[in-house]
């Protein structure tokens, strides 16, 4: 959690690591919305967050004006160091144009519906050995014992690691996952062992080529030769980063919404044709991931006086939440037909894990309500949630067996 | 009635081919095409008309 001070005025001094925004940010981005609309701050150097949608969808099509360089803000602003544009660090996310539709083009094919769809039965699966290694509890942790296991399984079979390396994958995820904001040098002495991993795993598929993706990256093409192996690397890495604590995010977020609305929970069970559209709509609800820019240049924009390298936060959670683009947008409609929402971002950063997140989020759903069929939170104030721009519970101890055996 | 998605705009958010399978199909970077020459009949009319609804780039046009 954050050391700095508590926000008394997010209009002027907004932190997304502040304890209030953490356990409950919609009624303050509601308030921002109603008298900012972009709101300022001179923590980490300096700072924007438009609370609008239409702030936000301004910004995030506008890569003329602000950069993706770098889309985790840091302590302070960045430094040349960080900042290799257009190319970034983990292609395509820290790219921009023009190099940025290049890296995307090597990656989308692997994350297109197609193969996606394919791995249905695998995360199936997955899910359904997590829920079996549960069985007999009252009180399952759905947030520490379900959603945190199914994105890292997931993709550690995309990438075709051994099944048995799994333990050893997830403490990977958490040295990346908890390195990301380390100073250069810790990070390089921390991924260290993740290096070692993963430069064994890429010479046993150069020596044993298989359907997978790390295969895929090996033998993908950009200007008729194989990828760099750093390329390969630093692909796999924010597949890592990107694919995990989000969808994790969103799986328990769900959740915990169906362990507190009985009705909505009653609905999934008894009309299960409805999973795509409830799945949109927690997306929309709960979207959990907020991207950063930094302004290339001082101007004046959206009546802001901004000033190049300030942080502009995205905050497609809020955007969500937008009354003029959503009717009702404060109330969870789980069969809302209309649903134009901007959880996966908008414009040419369109999240590239869009398909496989949705299949996840639906699959863990429908497997975690056919195990459960009725279930309650155990301790609503035990409830936990992420700090900084990936929102979602952490700590989720959920009710099981007895409501479980009425049925 | 005709539909067609802009792809200058499209940018494979996925909706329309969930929602409308029959009208939509997706490329190998998976983004949205339109199936055919995307005459609508009254009876598709309103499936393309809820998938554009659903399209967070406003990349679906319906057009006479």
């Amino acid at each position: 959690m954050s050391e700095n001070p508590l926000v008394e005025d997010f209009a002027t001094d907004w932190d997304h690591s502040d304890p209030q925004w953490v356990a409950d940010p919609y009624p303050i981005w509601e308030d921002l919305r109603q008298r900012c609309p972009v709101a300022h701050t001179d923590r980490y150097g300096g700072g924007w967050f438009p609370a609008t949608h239409a702030g936000v969808s301004t910004i995030a099509k506008d890569t003329d004006n602000f950069t993706s360089r770098t889309v985790v803000i840091g302590n302070g602003r960045p430094t040349e160091l960080d900042l290799p544009a257009p190319i970034g660090v983990a292609p395509p996310i820290t790219s921009d144009p023009p190099f940025h539709a290049i890296a995307r083009r090597l990656i989308l094919p692997a994350f297109a519906p197609g193969p996606i769809n394919a791995l249905e039965p695998m995360i199936r699966d997955l899910c359904s050995s997590l829920l079996d290694g549960l069985e007999g509890e009252q009180v399952v942790n759905a947030g520490t014992k379900y959603a945190q296991y199914i994105p890292p399984g997931v993709i550690r079979g995309m990438l075709g690691f051994p099944e048995e390396d799994i333990e050893k994958f997830l403490e990977f995820v958490h040295i990346i996952l908890e390195g990301v904001d380390h100073p250069e040098e810790e990070r390089i002495l921390e991924f260290a062992p993740v290096e070692e991993y993963f430069t064994a795993q890429i010479e046993d598929h150069m020596d044993n080529p298989r359907d997978d993706l790390t295969t895929y990256l090996l033998n993908v093409e950009l200007d008729g030769q194989n990828l760099a192996l750093e390329h390969v690397f630093g692909t796999m890495l924010l597949i890592l980063v990107a694919g995990i604590d989000t969808t994790w995010s969103a799986i328990g977020s769900a959740i915990w919404h169906l362990a507190h609305n009985p009705d909505d929970l009653e609905r999934l069970v008894n009309e299960p044709d409805l999973m795509p559209v409830a799945v949109e709509e927690f997306l929309r609800f709960y979207a959990p991931v907020t991207m950063a820019r930094l302004v290339k240049h001082d101007m004046d924009y959206l009546g802001c006086p901004m000033k190049e390298d300030d942080w502009i936060l995205l905050g497609f959670p809020a955007a969500n939440r937008d009354p003029v683009v959503f009717k009702d947008a404060d109330k969870f409609i789980i069969d809302r037909a209309e649903n134009r929402h901007v959880a996966f971002g908008l414009g040419i950063h369109r999240c590239a894990g869009s398909n496989l997140a949705r299949l996840e989020l639906r699959v863990a759903i429908e497997e975690f309500i056919k195990r459960y069929p009725r279930f309650d939170l155990a301790d609503a104030d035990a409830v936990t949630w992420a700090p900084g721009q990936i929102r979602g519970p952490r700590n989720l101890p959920i009710r099981v067996s007895q409501l479980a055996q009425q049925y | 009635m005709k539909v067609r998605i802009d792809p200058e705009l499209c940018q494979g958010q996925g909706r329309c081919f969930s929602i409308a399978p029959t009208i939509f199909d997706f490329d190998d970077l998976g983004n949205g095409v339109v199936i055919g020459d995307g005459t609508l009949s009254a009876d598709t009319l309103a499936l393309a008309q809820l998938a554009q609804a659903n399209c967070p780039e406003h990349a679906i046009f319906i057009e006479e």
